[in-house]
């Protein structure tokens, strides 16, 4: 049990100093790509020529989460603690790894795969939310630990007020990174005001986008940290009850989550009197059970109930009636991830970064048309030009850029000329697309924007819950509308249809789903309305 | 939770000054005060769900378009309930109700006593502004009185909530989603093998349309034994 700030850091001391004797560090990224080309196996392989090796006091292979370059996969990473430097092999196979042992053990380095980490990718990155994933152990606890975590968490209790944590929260400017964009300090404070027994903590993890992963590899790669930013927003908001809804579909998430929790729970970081103080806090997971509605905050509050994960009209909103009627603080995984470093290294810092209406970073899952597809974190205010050309190094096969979608279903298509577009939540507004969680999907010269626009509806259309009329039943007909212009027999009269169903989906849904679900069609429509004019027969 | 001291709140609606106390929604100082906001799956007495979108209306200062049912009065805010927007949003919602399953109602048995039909003759919508889907469903007709035909229903979700609220059996529940969404019993069991139903037959006498009806009867006879239950609800209001 840790019971001080200073139990804390000793123990943070004693993990640096037993791994000083050990030199060299072999990461394995056991994230969900490199994992899904076998890299667990390569992990098992080089565990065992360690041993066999005899060298297990001198190198040490560890599990770690993304290193962001998913179209490497599988990324193994060899770091000297003595010489400080780390080299970065791609596309590892079972072959090279006898080559890799051979450079451990001989210092000879190996010749190929390297992967350049001075290239753009990384360089051009600010990683603040992903700083610990692909070097941290996400189950271990201690070396989160040794890498400060939980030391904000037991410096704020034993320096500071909850109202403290808010106003910090607030100057920081930090707004919510599950796609709407709220103030996270106000949406703290309305909560730390209501009075009530009992309050509720919610990190939704219950990412949904097509071609969005970024809270996945978060909560595989750090889980600790978002179990310290949900017990930070507990003391602000003085709740001792958390839930992290997390969808089924991933179970790496599930289990990284799960094991963090029974080791904090352990050490007495999760529990009942954290460090002695007054404060208590308890994490559960709950588990989506496949609905992307679900992702929607009233939904997601009343499946955490145990019922239908339908959603409800607001306002009530969460701060007065959340989970079991109770005032609930609802934020996001990547949210929750920032409110860390946020504590520890003060507003201003964070202020620093990013625009002026959006601080701090985001993550961006990169993916379709792109070389380096995979997770990267930017500065908000990056322009689309260099996450598409400078971090993902451009569209494969010499083709041309044609759009780019954000948000999901619930975003838009940006075409090149708005590719100088500084990214930031009213910019991205502004042309008709969101922010959304942060897919990004690339689409090259052949991508045709009808069917892209359809491919979104028929998911929306799938995922409708069937509440409200005009998500039920509109976006069957766009889908079926859509259809007609794919098959290049739509009339004139589908594309008045087309547009005004559009609007009154958008207009008179009950929830985000439905208000954002012809999203697609109209920003297809508006940059690209020629390809729907193509797909309007003649006879 | 502090639950807010009701208060007095005076508002205008359509420019007619109309005053309710702050625990009221838009739909009923609209009501009391005889102003016509259209409505389906409200049903006094029943908690509001805000489904059917049918009682949108627009408020100053926000371009939103919100149910009335489920939206709490504020003080000073100006409601509009027919504007043009309203008006076009409301024709297609409704067009919408009409496309998606098989409503005709020259061989329903609601046909006259049918709030969806009233709907239409309300707004004189003549024909549905978008194409019919015909979805097909199994029709359920195991109860002794009762039909359960999922074609003619609109998912209003009234059944369900006066089986849990009034009745408070809860025999009645949606299963699937979208436009598979429909009405069961217990776990998907044949109606005449519900353990919960209690074959009180309220979740028929507040159906808007034909989707459940008595068995044995002309269309002529199939009005809606509405007042028994609008009895009790209207006491489970005055609670």
């Amino acid at each position: 049990m840790i019971n001080s700030l200073e139990e804390l850091e000793a123990l943070a001391n004693t993990k640096r100093c037993n791994e000083q004797n050990c030199q060299e560090e072999l990461r394995v990224c056991v994230g969900s790509s490199c994992a899904s080309l076998g890299s667990e196996n390569l992990k098992e392989i080089l565990d065992a020529a360690i041993k066999e090796n005899d060298i297990s006091d001198a190198c040490r292979v560890k599990a770690v989460g993304c290193n962001g370059l998913c179209a490497k996969a599988p990324l193994i990473s060899h770091c000297n603690r003595a010489t400080k430097i780390s080299i970065l092999y791609e596309e590892v196979e079972e072959a090279d790894l006898d080559e890799l042992i051979q450079s451990v053990l001989n210092a000879a380095p190996v010749t190929h795969k390297h992967c350049d980490i001075t290239q753009d990718f990384f360089a051009a990155q600010t990683k603040i939310v992903l700083e610990n994933a692909g070097i941290i152990d996400p189950d271990d606890i201690e070396d989160y630990i040794a890498h400060d975590g939980y030391k904000t968490l037991f410096e704020t209790l034993e320096n500071k007020l909850p109202n403290e944590v808010i106003e910090e929260i607030k100057k920081s400017g930090l707004r919510g990174r599950g796609g709407g964009g709220f103030y996270t300090g106000l949406k703290w404070e309305s909560v730390a005001k209501v009075q009530s027994e009992q309050k509720y903590i919610i990190c939704n993890g219950d990412e949904g986008d097509p071609g969005a992963f970024m809270d996945r590899a978060l909560m595989e790669a750090d889980p600790h940290r978002i179990l310290e930013g949900m017990a930070l927003a507990g003391y602000a908001c003085g709740a001792d009850k958390g839930y992290i809804y997390v969808r089924a579909e991933y179970p790496i998430a599930v289990e990284k989550l799960t094991r963090a929790i029974k080791q904090a729970k352990k050490l007495g970081i999760l529990g009942e009197n954290i460090a002695h103080s007054n404060f208590s806090f308890n994490v559960e997971i709950r588990l989506g059970a496949g609905a992307f509605v679900c992702g929607e905050a009233t939904a997601l509050i009343t499946s955490i109930e145990g019922n239908r994960g339908n959603p409800r009209q607001k306002p009530p909103h969460l701060s007065d009636y959340g989970l079991f009627g109770q005032p609930t603080v609802l934020n996001n995984v990547e949210t929750l991830a920032n409110i860390v470093p946020i504590l520890k290294r003060g507003a201003q810092w964070f202020k620093s970064i990013g625009t002026a209406s959006s601080s701090g970073t985001k993550v961006f899952a990169l993916t379709g048309h792109i070389q380096n597809s995979g997770l990267v974190e930017v500065a908000m205010g990056t322009t689309l030009r260099t996450l598409i050309y400078k971090i993902g190094g451009g569209i494969p096969h010499g083709k041309k850029f044609k759009a780019i979608q954000t948000g999901g279903p619930s975003g838009g298509c940006i075409p090149e000329s708005l590719l100088d577009l500084e990214v930031d939540y009213e910019s991205l507004k502004k042309v008709g697309s969101i922010m959304g969680s942060g897919g990004m999907i690339v689409m090259d010269e052949d991508a045709n924007m009808v069917e892209l626009a359809r491919f979104f509806m028929d998911f929306c259309k799938s995922e409708s819950c069937g509440k409200c009329t005009p998500c039920r039943v509109g976006t069957v007909q766009l889908t079926e509308l859509l259809d007609k212009f794919v098959h290049k027999k739509a009339t004139k009269k589908d594309l008045e249809l087309l547009q005004n169903l559009s609007h009154v989906v958008k207009d008179t849904s009950l929830c985000g789903l439905g208000q954002s679900a012809p999203n697609p069609v109209l920003s297809t429509l508006k940059y690209f309305e020629n390809e729907y004019l193509e797909g309007i027969s003649n006879d | 939770m502090i639950r807010e001291k009701v208060r007095v709140k005076s508002f205008k609606i359509n420019g007619i000054d109309v005053t309710g106390a702050s625990n009221q929604t838009i739909l009923e100082i609209a009501q009391e005060n005889n102003i016509e906001i259209s409505t389906l799956c409200y049903l006094k007495g029943l908690s509001c769900v805000g489904s059917c979108r049918m009682c949108i209306v627009e408020v100053k200062g926000s371009d939103k378009l919100i149910p009335s049912c489920t939206s709490k009065i504020k003080e000073g805010m100006e409601v509009t309930t027919d504007s043009a927007r309203i008006k076009a949003n409301r024709e297609m919602i409704l067009s919408m109700l009409f496309s998606e399953r098989t409503h005709t109602c020259s061989v329903c048995v609601s046909n006259g006593n049918c709030e969806l039909q009233d709907k239409s003759t309300e707004l004189r919508l003549e024909h549905s502004q978008v194409p019919y889907g015909h979805a097909r469903f199994e029709i359920d007709a195991s109860h002794k009185n009762f039909v359960n035909d999922p074609n003619r229903c609109i998912l209003c979700s009234r059944c369900i909530r006066v089986c849990d609220e009034i009745e408070g059996a809860h025999a009645l529940d949606l299963m699937g989603r979208g436009m598979d969404t429909r009405i069961i019993h217990d776990m998907d069991e044949p109606w005449a093998e519900s353990l919960s139903c209690t074959s009180c037959g309220k979740c028929v006498y507040v159906c808007p349309t034909g989707a459940l009806y008595e068995k044995d009867i002309s269309a002529e006879e199939a009005e809606k034994k509405r007042n028994i239950i609008m009895e009790l609800l209207e006491r489970k209001v005055e609670q």
